[in-house]
């Protein structure tokens, strides 16, 4: 039986698009909030993971890589990637990371730092990114964002595709840290159910 | 009816929807955000949930007999 497509499973063009886009300019990362403003928003206003379980276009992505052309080993996933501590021990993490991206991006605005023409990928290596960058379109600090915003999107494709490749192809969603949050919120709003 | 029903661990559940999108019979729905529920009803049993699901945490298990 084929169920039938909606304009929303096609939202994975738009998630492989994004990353192509930093690769042209860097400013385009800004974009890349869309997919942190809106789950909170769902899951705070109606309380439910609506992004992830339809409209999120990353997991359609490893959905893609996965089955369709069948880069996943399709094995089950380590028990401890799915216990209670490392999901809210990654976010936390997570979390942390984004806070110190946010913390470089106000040492530019404050003019103490220079701007780093640079993405980091899994939090340690500095891949020199200048190509992507047009000086003068924007004020330093908003440049500096998009570099640190896009290395935090960077980072999580290239792990979700390797457990994509590892596992099954949604791993990433087991410990994506938007997933955990918005989850955490609607366990928050349904007063703790299914703790 | 079928002889087997999915089960999900609630606990475990991440409720990314990846079962609620294989079903082909709409028996599952995530209403809360919290984990995903599996209507008794409408599930034939088929697997391909627990197959999907990325946590591993749908199990399929014997009906009981009424």
């Amino acid at each position: 039986m084929k169920t039938k497509t909606h304009w929303y499973d096609w939202l994975w063009i738009a998630s492989g698009l994004y990353l192509i886009l930093g690769f042209v300019n860097i400013l385009f990362a800004w974009l890349g909030l869309i997919c942190f403003i809106v789950p909170l928003l769902i899951s705070v206003i109606r309380g439910s993971k609506a992004y992830c379980n339809k409209y999120c276009g990353r997991g359609q992505l490893f959905s893609l890589l996965g089955e369709k052309l069948h880069l996943s080993r399709n094995k089950p996933i380590p028990a401890w990637i799915r216990s209670k501590w490392f999901r809210y021990g990654f976010l936390t993490f997570f979390m942390i990371m984004f806070f110190n991206m946010l913390y470089v991006t106000w040492l530019v605005f404050a003019g103490s730092n220079s701007l780093q023409q640079t993405v980091t990928l899994l939090w340690t290596f500095r891949l020199p990114w200048q190509w992507a960058y047009t000086d003068g379109l924007v004020t330093p600090w908003a440049a500096q964002f998009a570099f640190g915003f896009y290395s935090v999107m960077l980072t999580s494709t290239v792990l979700g595709i390797l457990t994509m490749a590892m596992f099954k192809p949604r791993s990433w969603c087991v410990y994506c840290p938007m997933g955990t949050m918005t989850q955490l919120i609607c366990k928050a709003k349904n007063h703790g159910e299914g703790r | 009816m079928a002889k087997r029903l999915a089960q999900v661990s609630q606990k475990e559940c991440v409720a990314c929807g990846c079962c609620m999108k294989a079903c082909p019979r709409k028996a599952i729905s995530i209403p809360r955000g919290v984990y995903a529920v599996i209507d008794p009803e409408l599930c034939v049993g088929c697997g391909l949930c627990a197959k999907k699901c990325p946590a591993d945490v749908i199990s399929m298990v014997a009906r009981e007999v009424v």
